[in-house]
């Protein structure tokens, strides 16, 4: 950004049709939507301007607090069942094993599918009476098949999540294993530590950066997140799989009350950026530091 | 997804000043004269060509130049509540009558159509009273029936009820019954694909119409204090959970789906006795399972009586038919209101619905009917709807978008008993 810097880097007008595009498709409909969180809409006519009252009536929509405990479990839920197993995968394929390639290949399968149709699949083989869960519901303790209509289903929802995001995430970690300098691991075998050692000491540490990068997609992912859970639930049963996002839409484009649904959004608007914030900060993420030698 | 209507109306409002000199649709062919008028409607692959055919047919006596637009249906809602009022809206456009029309109405973009009944008092005399009624706002007629009727019915498993020798219910009291019947034998009583709540609220539309009779879902609909805590309602929310309680349902029903045929199947199979459905689940049935209806094992029956209710027991809750209506800043009303009274009530448009397997909401087409495949199931669908003195619609469609989408939750959560009868009249009394 210095002038003495110009000749060998690019100034600020080469960042500024990206700058523009996001002005225009990002920064904009924000204050848009914030405008519209002041007045009634059901998307006929023209707003009108209520002031603050679609923020007062905030404290009285039972399914907000239970669109937010959704949405921390479903976060929470999602991070525990997939950062384990992206990580071990992703190491693993990293590796140089026989028919590691096949193997990951078939890893990253569901990375190729859209969510819709992964949802739409994930429905009929949940269907209780004539889909998997009809014939094996009973080994996991849903002897009817009740998978989706049941207490647990935002469990199952998370499940079907991971069966999606796992690859992604494996593939982040994998490229960042390779990226692990080779003279670590072989001071470390003269030192005469065990493969599991090795693990522990070398890789793991060095893939601090891609674990906070993929939980920051994670957190941030799963406050955007709700095409799946309108495909196969819908929220329900009831309200127990309703997360904020899908409340937002339920109340903008099927109840078609944009003013209410527009202050749910900027709400989600201000806990996303505030979550990242937190993460990027608490883990030292903005420094890039890096933990190679010589770099 | 907030973005994208922001981003709609800007890019409409380009559009209108990018064309300037109107956007004439590809194919237009020449000799027309006037403007294009723009009839709005959903894709249908079985109505479309009907409604083209008469289309043209139109054109073609008057030298107007009407067009058909369709759209596919869940953006169509969204899109027409974008262009209502804008210079970009349809000049016809179709709607579900009842509430979603009121709406429209209530934002005056909807045109009386009471000139144009008195003008052909033919027109009034040929569509069925009940259909005609869901076309009335504040007691005003704003949109004439464009499509079929389709009325919730209770369908049977022959084969099912054969092996249990038991008969198809005519009262409530032998429907709890059949349930035990079936029950006992190990078959699910009856089909329910209790993921939706729009196939849940079916029971709770006939069970208050047969409890209390269709005045108390008028007091819902007008907005009535009290209405949703009227003792009908509590007590019809209490015998949907007796249902639930007796395994009227079997035990994961919230787990079926309708859109992948969870329950069509289910009820095909056999391994349901009972379905209660709207009668597009016949050409369901037929595409699915053509034996089921071959073989002749599907029956069907109006919903049973319920001994001491209020209700008459030949009325009926469904979908009365979808409706045209004229937008009240058309700048071709003339044109627009010629177009609903030449081309609804044609022969050539009636006869074409009917070979297209619907049941036209009007009078006098028995006959025709009779002559035509399926006439079994569309015969009794035509004196179901003509022998009707309701028909009330469909809850979620006669309400207003907000207070259904909170009424599908609330029932998901009866039907699940999470809720008791009277929390979810508190919950709907206080819904805006």
């Amino acid at each position: 950004m210095i002038a003495a810097a110009r000749r060998e880097r690019p100034g600020f007008t080469w960042a500024a049709p990206a700058v523009l595009f996001f002005l225009a498709l990002g920064i904009l409909p924000v204050f848009a939507v914030v405008y519209l969180s002041f007045t009634k809409w059901n998307g006929l006519g023209d707003p009108q301007w209520i002031g603050l009252d679609n923020w007062k009536s905030i404290t009285d929509d039972p399914d907000l607090v239970n669109g937010i405990v959704k949405t921390v479990t479903l976060t929470v839920v999602s991070w525990l069942l997939q950062t384990p197993l992206a990580l071990l995968i992703g190491v693993w394929a990293a590796g140089p094993q026989r028919g590691r390639a096949a193997l990951s290949t078939l890893f990253f399968l569901p990375l190729l599918l859209s969510t819709a149709a992964i949802s739409l699949t994930f429905v009929s083989l949940l269907d209780p009476n004539f889909g998997l869960a009809a014939d094996y519901g009973k080994y996991v303790g849903f002897a009817d098949g009740n998978f989706l209509g049941s207490d647990h289903a935002l469990y199952v929802v998370a499940f079907v999540v991971a069966w999606q995001f796992v690859p992604f995430h494996t593939l982040l970690y994998q490229s960042a294993t390779r990226q692990i300098p080779r003279s670590l691991y072989e001071a470390a075998q003269i030192d005469g530590a065990t493969g599991v050692r090795q693990f522990f000491a070398i890789t793991l540490p060095q893939l601090r950066n891609t674990i906070i990068a993929s939980s920051v997609l994670m957190l941030v992912g799963s406050l955007t997140y709700f095409e799946m859970i309108l495909l196969m639930t819908n929220g329900g049963p009831g309200t127990a799989t309703r997360v904020l996002p899908l409340h937002m839409y339920i109340k903008g484009f099927v109840g078609f009350d944009m003013g209410y649904a527009s202050v749910l959004a900027v709400l989600l608007v201000a806990v996303g950026t505030a979550l990242s914030v937190v993460v990027v900060r608490s883990t030292g993420y903005h420094r890039m530091a890096s933990d190679r030698e010589g770099a | 997804m907030r973005r994208t209507v922001l981003k709609v109306v800007a890019a409409s409002a380009v559009l209108t000043l990018a064309s300037a000199c109107g956007n004439s649709g590809p194919g237009t062919g020449s000799g027309a004269a006037g403007a294009d008028v723009q009839v709005w409607a959903l894709e249908d692959a079985a109505v479309n060509p009907i409604a083209t055919r008469s289309i043209a047919d139109f054109n073609a006596g008057t030298g107007d130049n009407v067009k058909l637009v369709t759209y596919v249906n869940d953006a169509y809602k969204q899109k027409l509540q974008v262009a209502m009022g804008s210079p970009q809206a349809p000049d016809v456009f179709f709607n579900w009558g009842g509430g979603n029309l009121k709406q429209f109405v209530d934002a005056k973009q909807v045109e009386p159509l009471d000139d144009l009944l008195a003008k052909n008092p033919g027109l009034t005399d040929k569509f069925l009273p009940s259909v005609m009624d869901v076309g009335k706002v504040g007691g005003k007629q704003y949109g004439l029936p464009m499509i079929g009727v389709l009325p919730v019915v209770l369908f049977i498993n022959k084969d099912v009820f054969a092996k249990a020798g038991v008969q198809p219910p005519t009262t409530y009291a032998e429907l709890l019954n059949l349930i035990d019947v079936f029950k006992s034998k190990g078959i699910t009583p009856i089909a329910l694909a209790g993921s939706q709540g729009w196939t849940e609220l079916m029971w709770l539309e006939y069970l208050l119409d047969r409890i209390g009779g269709v005045d108390k879902f008028k007091a819902i609909v007008d907005g009535r204090d009290g209405a949703w805590t009227d003792p009908a309602v509590v007590k019809s929310l209490g015998e949907i959970q007796n249902l639930v309680k007796r395994g009227a349902f079997g035990s994961n029903y919230a787990s079926v789906n309708y859109d992948n045929q969870g329950a069509s199947k289910l009820f095909a199979t056999g391994k349901a006795a009972m379905h209660l459905m709207g009668t597009w689940d016949y050409s369901v049935q037929k595409d699915a399972n053509p034996k089921f209806i071959t073989d002749g094992k599907l029956g069907y029956v109006g919903f049973p009586a319920y001994e001491g209710g209020a209700g008459d027991p030949k009325a009926v809750v469904g979908n009365p038919s979808n409706y045209y209506s004229i937008n009240a800043g058309s700048k071709n009303k003339a044109v627009a209101t010629d177009f609903l009274a030449k081309s609804l009530t044609s022969d050539a448009y009636i006869n074409g619905l009917i070979e297209a397997g619907q049941v036209p909401p009007v009078k006098g087409i028995e006959a025709t009917l009779k002559a035509k495949p399926n006439s079994e199931f569309t015969t009794f669908t035509y004196d179901l709807v003509a022998g009707a003195p309701s028909f009330t619609q469909s809850w979620d469609q006669a309400l207003s978008p907000s207070v259904s989408a909170e009424l599908l939750t609330n029932l998901q959560k009866l039907f699940i008993n999470k809720i008791t009868p009277d929390e979810f009249a508190g919950n709907m009394a206080k819904v805006k």
